[in-house]
């Protein structure tokens, strides 16, 4: 569900929520479901089991300009299997999401593509005679700058993972457990 | 009988289950995926009464729901059934009404195959309930129904759903009842805030004191939340006016001299210009819902807002709260009440609102609801229908409707002065809602009279239910507005469209209302002038062995005053024709 072509313009616009949810069959589509019947927007979505067993964190990256953030959260609060939402500021947490993209390359070309690649410190994953596919994970900005000059060169594929995020580790470190204050919604 | 360890089946342990939750009737009709629960059933002391629609099974569960606080509960088999469940679930939903419904399903063995009456109920459901399972093990059976009765009443009220494979019924199982704190542990992201927070209440009293035009807007959360008395003393406390909305009707007596009566749409003039003008709503369980605020961006513009929500989602959903309340609504205002009398003890004075007491009052005598009475020979009104069929209601009748011009006028001229007194599909306005859920009230207050008022439209939509009322021994009593419309729209035709009129004329003959009755068991009256309304409504109210179905033949042309057309702000109500000429008064 990521849009590779929002790019930092509206990066403003854009919230990170990590909502820890009981691991249970359908509650992906609750959630999905939510965002779909309330029209709010969302940016990227990244499923995984979390560090407790029967549990899974999604990270969402939700788009607040048409829906205040609170009213996302409250609703998503409503739902029975969502035990925590934290909003993560992005100054103070650590966002990664994995790019794969296979880019038009001549055998002329090749060699530029893997220089950028070797400096944006992406890999490659395979070389065909006309195309060559790169891999790249990091901070979306940078996936970004990369997606933004491969396109130079002619994407034949592109899957973005949407990104995941935690807090950072420093001692600075806040988690916003946002709906937790006022409670857990009826 | 059944000590925990034991083997029973599925079956046996979703019925038991169900009396464990003190489940005394259940509203429902079998079929395949669900023929193993019926089996035990025939052993339970739970009465089940047959519907011949699932719709009206959902729609029984709710009325009795609305009437008791006990959640109603509707058993019905796999697809087809469950899809007739749809609605009455989103009724319920909409109107936070406490339901359980179990839906059979193929076995687990056939899930995802497209077996016969297979259907994802689970996800066709999912936006219209509270929450909903679906069961995969026997074993899992009493804490699935324990979770869909904790969830369905607790917090906000809502409809829950169990739906049970056809395999899980039948497997065999090892009894145990689950205790509070494993349902509790079982749904760890599932806590209710009842308590408001304690600063908030505190900064509620002292804004109450201090306004000089309050209103004490009160919704269906005062009902669930058990609160009218609180209200009550809240009101008289501080001699605050309240204005009831159609889901509060009866939560504060209507002839309380405090008591303004119905906002929004089809409000009265003086309800919604008191909120119109007022300086604090006190929002008690109300959610700010379009019919009551007109145009959001001309709402109550000069108004603070108070609001008391258990559910924090609908603080700021539409309009943004001073003071954000997350609790219920009894304990909240119990100790707004005790913030009060702790300010004024410690000497502060309440301001005065002597002039906005008499701005009221002067609206209320220039602008009370009114209709034009019929000269002789001319049809019937149906608001004169109503106010004979409330004059001659003996006390604690319940009153249920259906949904349009009829409901509104129901909500108007009846005098509500208990609460659950009154059961009306306020959230989605479901046409066909009353004849079912005047059976479900009935069920659960057999002592009680039950009056159904329905449009001719509606009861098409469900009158097949009578037959289970009859067959059952469930003596509701049914008065049709039939204006042989489908009224409601026909206004808003006559009005928004220059009175073009499309697809909203129904034949004025078929059905033969009193025949149809007949047909159903039931005694069937027809009334086509005003001297046949009250001996019809005498001989109805002697009538308790048996429905009975009464045809007001009433005026077609009748439209519903005062209006606040859709998108409207409440300050631009339509008034009944003989009030427009004053209309400079409600300032
Ligand atoms: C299931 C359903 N379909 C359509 C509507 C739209 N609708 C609202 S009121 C109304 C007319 C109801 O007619 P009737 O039952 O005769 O009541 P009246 O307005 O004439 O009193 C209609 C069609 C609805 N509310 N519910
Ligand atoms: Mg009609």
């Amino acid at each position: 569900m990521s849009t590779p072509h929002h790019t930092q313009s509206n990066v403003t616009n854009h919230h990170i929520l990590s909502v820890l949810v009981q691991n249970r069959p359908g509650v992906l589509a609750r959630v999905a479901g939510l965002f779909a019947r309330r029209d709010f927007n969302i940016f990227s979505l990244a499923v995984a089991p979390a560090e407790e067993d029967g549990f899974s964190r999604i990270t969402i990256v939700v788009d607040v300009e048409s829906t205040p953030l609170e009213q996302i959260t409250k609703q998503l609060f409503k739902l029975i299997e969502v035990v925590k939402i934290s909003e993560l500021d992005p100054r103070r947490s650590v966002e990664r999401e994995l790019l794969l993209a296979t880019v038009r390359a001549t055998p002329e070309q090749r060699g530029q593509v893997v220089e950028l690649a070797n400096i944006f410190e992406g890999k490659i994953l395979a070389v065909g005679v006309e195309a060559i596919t790169v891999s790249l994970d990091g901070h979306p900005d940078k996936l970004d700058d990369f997606e933004e000059l491969l396109s130079g060169y002619g994407i034949v594929e592109l899957q973005r993972t949407g990104r995941v995020a935690l807090p950072k580790l420093d001692r600075e470190a806040r988690l916003r457990a946002v709906s937790n204050k006022q409670g857990k919604a009826g | 009988m059944n000590q925990p360890g034991m083997k029973i089946t599925g079956a046996q342990a979703l019925i038991k289950s169900l009396e464990m939750e003190g489940v005394e009737v259940v509203f429902g009709l079998p079929g395949g995926c669900i023929l193993p629960a019926y089996d035990p059933l025939l052993d339970s002391t739970i009465r089940h009464i047959l519907v011949r629609h699932e719709q009206g099974a959902g729609h029984m569960a709710e009325g009795y729901a609305h009437v008791s606080g006990r959640p109603g509960v509707a058993l019905v088999t796999s697809g087809p059934a469950a899809t007739n469940m749809v609605t009455p679930l989103m009724d319920a939903y909409m109107d936070s009404i406490p339901m359980v419904c179990i839906t059979g399903q193929v076995p687990t063995t056939a899930i995802g195959t497209d077996a016969f009456q297979e259907c994802d109920t689970v996800g066709i459901t999912r936006s219209c309930t509270k929450h909903n399972e679906l069961v995969m093990t026997a074993q899992d059976l009493p804490m699935a129904v324990r979770q869909a009765f904790h969830i369905a009443t607790t917090g906000r009220p809502g409809p829950t759903l169990i739906d049970v494979p056809k395999d899980v019924l039948t497997n065999m199982m090892e009894w145990y009842w689950p205790t509070d704190d494993e349902v509790a542990a079982s749904l760890p992201g599932y806590r209710p805030n009842t308590k408001g927070h304690p600063r908030m209440i505190k900064e509620a009293a002292k804004l109450i004191l201090e306004s000089e035009r309050p209103i004490l807007y009160a919704g269906g959360g005062i009902l669930k939340a058990r609160a009218a008395e609180a209200l009550r003393e809240l009101a008289e406390l501080t001699d605050i006016h309240v204005v009831t909305t159609l889901m509060a009707r009866g939560a504060f007596p209507d002839s309380h001299p405090l008591c303004l009566g119905m906002p929004g749409m089809h409000g009265n003039a003086t309800a919604i210009t008191a909120m119109q003008k007022s300086d604090l709503l006190i929002n008690l369980g109300a959610r700010f819902d379009d019919r009551i605020t007109g145009k959001v961006s001309g709402f109550a513009p000069e108004a603070k807002v108070i609001h008391v929500d258990i559910d924090p989602a609908e603080q700021g959903k539409v309009r943004r709260p001073d003071v954000p309340i997350v609790g219920d609504a009894k304990y909240c205002i119990e100790e707004i009440i005790k913030a009060i009398k702790d300010l004024l003890a410690a000497g502060s004075v309440q301001a005065d609102t002597g002039a906005w007491k008499s701005r009221i009052s002067g609206w209320r005598e220039q602008f009370p609801l009114s209709y034009e009475p019929s000269e002789p020979g001319e049809a019937l009104k149906p608001q004169f229908c109503l106010e004979q069929l409330r004059d001659n209601a003996p006390a604690g009748t319940i009153l249920v409707s259906g949904v349009g011009q009829h409901q509104m006028w129901s909500s108007q001229y009846w005098h509500f002065e208990e609460p659950y007194t009154w059961v009306n599909s306020g959230g989605l306005g479901t046409m066909g809602f009353s004849v079912p859920a005047a059976i479900g009230a009935k069920v659960a207050h057999p002592d009680k009279t039950v009056w159904a008022i329905d449009g001719d439209g509606c009861f098409q939509m469900t009158a097949q239910e009578l037959v289970t009322a009859a067959v059952e021994r469930i003596p509701v009593k049914i008065a049709i507005l039939n204006n042989s419309y489908l009224g409601m729209v026909r206004q808003w035709q006559e009005m928004f469209y220059d009175e073009r009129y499309s697809e909203v004329y129904l034949s004025p003959d078929v059905p033969n209302f009193v025949m149809w009755a007949e047909a159903m068991g039931c005694v069937g009256i027809r009334v086509d002038s005003p001297e046949e309304v009250q001996p019809a409504i005498e001989k109805a109210n002697s009538i308790n062995d048996r429905p009975v179905v009464i045809d007001f033949r009433v005026d077609a042309r009748e439209k519903v005053f005062p209006m606040v057309p859709a998108g409207f702000s409440n300050d631009d109500v339509l008034l009944p024709a003989a009030q427009e000429e004053r209309r400079s008064a409600l300032r």
